[in-house]
């Protein structure tokens, strides 16, 4: 019976490191390990070979120098326009997408907030829903509803609003449209989460002390979502920064999303490390206002908790 | 009917004066919260400089009808007016009211500082005028030494004092508290009771404080109302209600207190005698004009009233009855006795203790007499 509870404290302090330790090891296995391997490839020259690109090290009895490195490739990305260029557009569109979901997402997860709570989760249930189709299929969809003689089109002809077909689609209005459609859940979401809680006492209170509705949203509910407001907007922003199916189904030739830059160099092109530069600066990017997130996160718990 | 305590001024509190004109009228007031009524016809009249509580059990409609002074809740029925105006349709950001709510609702994303001066700023006031109140009004609450506070830093007890500051700093001529003390540990409590006193015999506003909590309302108030219901039950100064309860539930609300059931077996025009068969027992009261030989009624005796003595008490206007010790217990200054009837009744009396308990003179299971005046005896008639 002794040895059986001394075999039990044992399992106990392992179960207890590896409850520690998964979340490191998620990472490590799935973030930062085909991270480093990136990395790596981006300081490597592209060859005709398999795979195609030079190794860092090289012990074999032919190589001359047993270490390569190289940084030919970020020197490329700084001096072809093409990149950069992709660059700002990814960032525009993701930055206009953001401010779009948030106008259309706020009121929505305010609304839900504060409806009953059958009516709540109905309204919940529904922003889920399309969840349950495939993304691709979604995208597609709004292929056939924005073409040339899509729905909107031949609506629009038959109601003799307009006589020639609008070219919707391959524009970037139809990537904004693909885009805020596909991620308003995310603004949604974390908004809806961060509204619910809010005590409306608080609202009340104001009034009570003479501020009118606009007055209170103004300056109650708006400062006390920011966490919502900055987790939704991050929520958007960083998959939209590197989106590629929704350029690449939606957009024009001229869309330059720097997802569909980096797809043409690795699999077009086969330059993988030169692809793995454009990735590697694309995540410096990201992990920018991942860390202002952070950063604001740490704040908010000084007056939460 | 009751005679003024000595501490209170000469002159006639202001709803005894039938020339005073009430500050808060509240004429025929109901809620319907789809078809549940939460307050039912509520009247009620509040003066200038009163301390007046709402005080009931929860769920009884108290913040309700407090949500309906301030102006969040519309009454289904009835008017709301305040200094002769009617504020029914006013909205609460117009309301010459504050209201001090049961959550505080400090906000917590500003300083102890910015919360008090967020309702002089709605206001438009002065920025060098905003400062020397809010520093008067942190300095009445004593919390000037957390001024540049976050609320999470803040205990209870402070959080209430920022929300009396928040409220009281606009001046109001009315504030409402939900509950004020009711998140507060009991001894915080009973200072805190103290200082709310203090404060509003300082500013001269007047409070209408909601609470359940019936000690604090006898402690606090200058008169009570008891609701139950929805509905008003009674409405008085604490020594009426506790004294002269109308109905059981008052009665029993208000701490303990012996009940008594019987008819009335004779009246004449100012007493009566009533036949109680649970003690055995003819019970003197007072009678009015209504009592009717027969008349079933409820005799309600607090235990402080009841006088206990080894030898037979006599008087004209006693009602005497016979028991022994069942139960006795000291608590400082005064006695619990459980006396037990011949019938089996248990009845409570409490005495001040005048002797030291060294040389207590009463026993267990000793046989005693139990003796009340007739003015003692509390009739109910429902
Ligand atoms: N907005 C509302 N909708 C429906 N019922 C309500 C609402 N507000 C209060 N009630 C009901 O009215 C009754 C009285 O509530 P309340 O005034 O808060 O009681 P108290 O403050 O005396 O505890 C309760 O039964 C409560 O459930
Ligand atoms: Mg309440």
């Amino acid at each position: 019976m002794n040895s059986n509870l001394h075999q039990q404290r044992i399992m106990d302090i392992l179960w207890r490191r590896f409850v520690i330790v998964a979340p490191y090891l998620w990472l490590f296995i799935f973030f930062l390990a085909p991270f480093a391997i990136i990395f790596k490839i981006s300081f490597a020259d592209p060859i005709v070979a398999q795979p195609p690109f030079t190794p860092l090290f090289n012990f074999s009895v032919q190589a001359d120098k047993w270490f390569y490195f190289t940084l030919d490739n970020y020197r490329f990305l700084l001096e072809d326009n093409l990149y950069w260029i992709s660059y700002l557009k990814s960032f525009k569109i993701a930055f206009i997408s953001t401010c779009l979901c948030l106008l259309i997402g706020y009121p929505m997860a305010y609304a839900i907030a504060r409806a009953s709570p059958v009516w709540r989760n109905v309204l919940l249930f529904l922003i889920i829903l399309p969840f349950w189709t495939s993304f691709l299929l979604r995208v597609y969809a709004w292929m056939g509803i924005l073409s040339t003689h899509g729905v909107i089109n031949n609506l629009l002809i038959s109601i003799g609003f307009i006589d020639q077909p609008l070219k919707l689609l391959y524009t970037d209005f139809a990537v904004y449209v693909g885009i805020v459609y596909s991620y308003l859940p995310f603004m949604i979401l974390p908004l809806f989460a961060n509204l619910v809680k809010l005590d409306f006492d608080l609202n009340e209170a104001a009034a009570d002390l003479g501020a009118t509705p606009l007055v209170i949203f103004r300056d109650i509910t708006l400062p006390l979502s920011m966490p919502g407001i900055i987790a939704g907007s991050l929520l958007v922003f960083i998959p939209a920064l590197g989106e590629f199916v929704i350029p690449a189904l939606l957009g024009g030739l001229d869309t330059l999303m720097i997802g569909r830059t980096l797809y043409d160099e690795f699999f077009s092109n086969r330059d993988w490390p030169l692809s793995s530069a454009v990735a590697t600066v694309l995540l410096l990017i990201l992990v920018l206002p991942m860390m202002i997130f952070q950063h604001h996160q740490i704040n908010e718990t000084d007056y939460q908790e | 009917m009751v005679e003024e305590t000595s501490d209170q001024s000469t002159e006639k509190p202001a709803w005894q004066d039938p020339a005073a004109k009430p500050f808060i009228q509240i004429e025929n007031v109901s809620k319907d919260f789809n078809g549940f009524i939460a307050v039912n016809k509520v009247s009620l009249d509040i003066y200038q400089g009163e301390l007046f509580s709402i005080l009931g059990a929860s769920g009884c409609g108290k913040t309700t009808l407090l949500r309906i002074l301030a102006g969040f809740e519309r009454p289904t029925t009835g008017r709301i007016l305040i200094d002769g105006m009617d504020m029914t349709n006013i909205p609460p950001y117009e309301r010459p009211i504050n209201m001090m709510f049961q959550s505080y609702a400090v906000f917590p994303h500003m300083t102890v500082e910015k919360n008090v001066a967020y309702g002089l700023k709605k206001e438009g006031i002065a920025k060098e005028q905003i400062q020397t109140r809010v520093a008067e009004m942190l300095e009445l609450v004593q919390m000037t030494e957390f001024a540049k506070r976050k609320p999470h830093q803040l205990s209870g007890g402070q959080l209430q004092r920022v929300a009396l500051a928040r409220a009281l700093v606009k001046k109001p001529k009315v504030l409402l508290l939900d509950e004020p003390l009711a998140a507060l540990d009991k001894k915080l409590r009973e200072h805190t009771q103290f200082e709310l006193m203090n404060i509003q015999d300082q500013i001269g506003v007047t409070f209408v404080v909601v609470t359940h909590d019936q000690d604090e309302a006898m402690i606090l108030s200058s008169r009570i109302v008891v609701m139950h219901k929805g509905e008003l039950i009674q409405c008085g100064t604490p020594k009426e209600i506790y004294e002269y309860p109308i109905n059981r539930y008052v009665a029993d609300f208000f701490g303990t207190i012996n009940l008594f059931e019987g008819n009335v077996s004779r009246v004449d025009d100012k007493t009566m005698e009533v036949e109680c068969k649970e003690i055995s027992t003819t019970v003197k009261a007072l009678s009015s004009d209504t009592t009717r030989v027969n008349d079933q009624l409820t005799i309600a005796v607090r235990p402080e009233k009841i006088s206990i003595s080894k030898e037979a008490p006599e008087g004209e206007d006693l009602s005497i009855l016979k028991g022994i010790v069942w139960d006795l217990g000291y608590y400082g200054k005064l006695s619990i006795y459980k006396v037990r009837t011949e019938t089996g009744k248990v009845i409570q009396v409490s005495a001040q203790n005048r002797i030291r308990s060294a040389e207590r003179v009463l026993e267990w299971d000793e046989e005693v007499y139990l003796s009340w005046d007739i003015q003692s005896s509390v009739v109910l008639t429902e």
